[in-house]
């Protein structure tokens, strides 16, 4: 236990002194790479801790961000109180996608597709719909990029990275404490056997809601944070399923279920991809869709050798529980 | 809406629903028996689509043509797929398998991309110009000849299931896997066999298509998508499920095409896969699980 605490503790240190010493470039890689981990982080308790695969957590991030975003394109209404029609909203989504798949008793393949139906019918959906900008996108107004407006959320990028950490340290605060809690050990048993979890008396359709209704709250709060971050919505961009699979290789590549995995995952797959980007720059091989290919392979090798994850290997070596 | 515009546009739906068909009669063995969701499906009908077109400019070849060195290709390709890299997958968890899939898939669109550009491509012959007329309704030649082959290729497959030693053994597989180790059946062949026979459909379905559209690389996860809607609203593992939904799906959207706007055309195709997940998950023609 006191060396995990050490090693966290030097962790958090490190991050929290990161804007003093890099660049413009790497603090928004960084950024990048928390906004995956955080993302990965709230997709994993539905699918890591509930056990539940879904393909279309961009649907989340999409109707959060837009619905945040239009209340202030339109009302000029903070992000502080769009957050709470994002996540009042995608918590109800949630909740919907959630009774029908369990109600019915969808489970696996079917409600992976189920998930991608839903985020892909949003996604052709928000493409007809005017109000948002249609396919053309929606634009958010920067009002200014120097002082610290944490109210409006608007500032340096500075700004951007301390919000993201503080949300990915949260995160992995509420997924430590869940995990011990009576929530995560029953979300554990339903994971490993749920006809099993059944036969001891647990109620699996409640806990099963609670994992979807949380991480579809989490991933809300995400999407705010990319509306206001980047500052553009395209309905093709952020609902499409590569924005789904994206979210999903830092967990599976770090290890689902774990506490670290998302998080190193996300450095992993944000690092490799700029690494393979500047290098094939470098080389002069700057051909459309060979960065993918790299990233395909990745995957598929990680997936052979390490099926559980690049953490729980690397854990085993440091010597310390997941 | 003129009835006869109405009668075309079905018309047309129906031929091309027919080759949806046999892509999606792909998917449908491949689950049936290897209970492997293939999330590469689409991506290597891409692969058939950018082969005939390259057979095409290369040699002149019409895609009908292309259809027996496609699909020894492909039948090949399939197999080693099925026996290098699926077959230790079958045992683990399903969002692995998954994701091994969605990998290949990642590699195989991205270096569809990185071969041929963002541009699309076609086949260009003078028959996808001409048309039969039956009475008030168009028929293209193209598109007729397509569901033809398609109508053929699943033909030729129902009767190998059904009639043949080797199909009959992949059917017991799929019906019970224990049961099957245990009469001594080569399981894995049979597998490696039944995923080379999905891969045939998808090539015969791609050289097929691409008479009707242009491919770009981005078509390969539209059609897996398109793929698995179909199996899942005509039934897993039936094949004239699979057929009877590619119709399904091909009518719909050409229905919506018209209707509606075409750009809104997948979003009936999803919408009736949501329904169907509710409330007849085991699609139109497929059995209770």
């Amino acid at each position: 236990m006191k060396r995990e605490l050490v090693l966290l503790l030097a962790l958090a240190a490190l991050l929290a002194v990161l804007p003093m010493f890099a660049g413009s470039y790497a603090l928004s890689v960084a950024t990048l790479i928390l906004f995956f981990a955080y993302t990965g982080q709230a997709w994993n308790i539905m699918m890591g801790f509930a056990g539940q695969l879904s393909l279309g957590h961009s649907l989340y991030v999409g109707v959060g961000g837009y619905a945040a975003g239009a209340l202030f394109f339109h009302y000029g209404i903070g992000p502080w109180a769009g957050l709470w029609l994002a996540v009042l909203l995608c918590v109800a989504m949630g909740l919907v996608i959630g009774f029908l798949a369990f109600r019915f008793g969808i489970s696996g393949v079917y409600f992976a597709l189920l998930t991608i139906a839903f985020a892909e019918f949003t996604r052709i959906g928000f493409d007809h719909l005017d109000w948002t900008g249609g396919p053309g996108g929606m634009f958010l107004k920067v009002a200014q990029r120097d002082e610290w407006d944490l109210l409006n959320f608007r500032g340096p990028p500075v700004m951007y990275y301390y919000a993201m950490l503080a949300l990915t340290a949260g995160a992995f605060a509420l997924c430590f404490l869940l995990l011990r809690s009576r929530a995560g050990y029953y979300w554990q048993a339903i994971r490993e056997n749920e006809e099993a979890a059944q036969a001891l008396g647990i109620n699996t359709f409640r806990w099963k809601m609670l994992a979807v209704a949380l991480s579809s709250a989490m991933t809300a709060v995400s999407g705010v944070f990319f509306a206001f971050y980047y500052n553009n919505l395209f309905p093709e961009q952020i609902f499409h399923i590569s924005r789904s699979i994206e979210i999903i290789l830092g967990p599976i590549i770090g290890g689902i279920g774990t506490l670290f995995g998302p998080i190193l995952g996300a450095a992993v797959l944000t690092l490799l991809s700029d690494g393979i980007t500047e290098g094939l720059a470098a080389l002069g091989w700057e051909i459309p869709g060979i960065k993918q290919v790299f990233y395909g392979v990745v995957m598929l090798l990680v997936i052979m050798f390490l099926p559980h994850g690049i953490w729980p290997a690397i854990a085993k070596r440091l010597g310390i529980a997941r | 809406m003129p009835a006869e515009l109405v009668a075309n546009v079905i018309v047309a739906g129906v031929l091309t629903g027919l080759v949806y068909g046999l892509m999606a009669l792909g998917l449908s063995v491949i689950f049936g028996v290897v209970r492997v969701v293939n999330f590469a499906h689409g991506e290597m009908m891409t692969i058939a689509m950018y082969a005939t077109t390259v057979l095409f400019a290369a040699w002149g070849l019409d895609p009908f043509l292309c259809i027996l060195p496609a699909a020894a290709a492909f039948f090949a390709f399939g197999y080693l797929m099925q026996a290098g890299l699926i077959n230790p997958f079958i045992t683990r968890p399903e969002h692995s398998q998954f994701m091994l899939l969605v990998a290949v898939a990642i590699i195989m669109v991205n270096g569809l991309l990185m071969m041929f550009g963002p541009s699309a491509r076609n086949v260009q012959l003078d028959y996808q110009l001409e048309s039969f007329e039956l009475g008030a309704i168009l028929v293209d030649k193209a598109r007729l000849y397509a569901a033809l082959a398609a109508l053929a290729a699943a033909a030729v497959l129902f009767l190998f299931f059904r009639f043949s030693k080797t199909g009959k053994a992949i059917r017991a597989c799929a019906d019970n896997h224990l049961g099957a180790l245990v009469v001594g059946l080569n399981v894995k062949h049979l597998y490696a066999l039944t995923f080379g026979l999905g891969s045939v459909c998808v090539a015969i379905a791609g050289c097929a298509m691409v008479l009707l559209v242009d491919v770009t690389p981005a078509l390969g996860p539209a059609y897996t998508l398109l793929a698995f809607v179909i199996v899942i609203v005509g039934g897993m593992g039936s094949m004239g499920g699979a057929l009877l939904g590619g119709v399904l799906i091909g009518v719909s959207e050409a229905m919506a095409g018209l209707f509606i706007a075409p750009s809104a055309k997948s979003m009936f195709s999803f919408g009736l896969l949501i329904l169907v997940l509710l409330f007849r998950p085991q699609g139109l023609l497929g059995k209770k699980a």
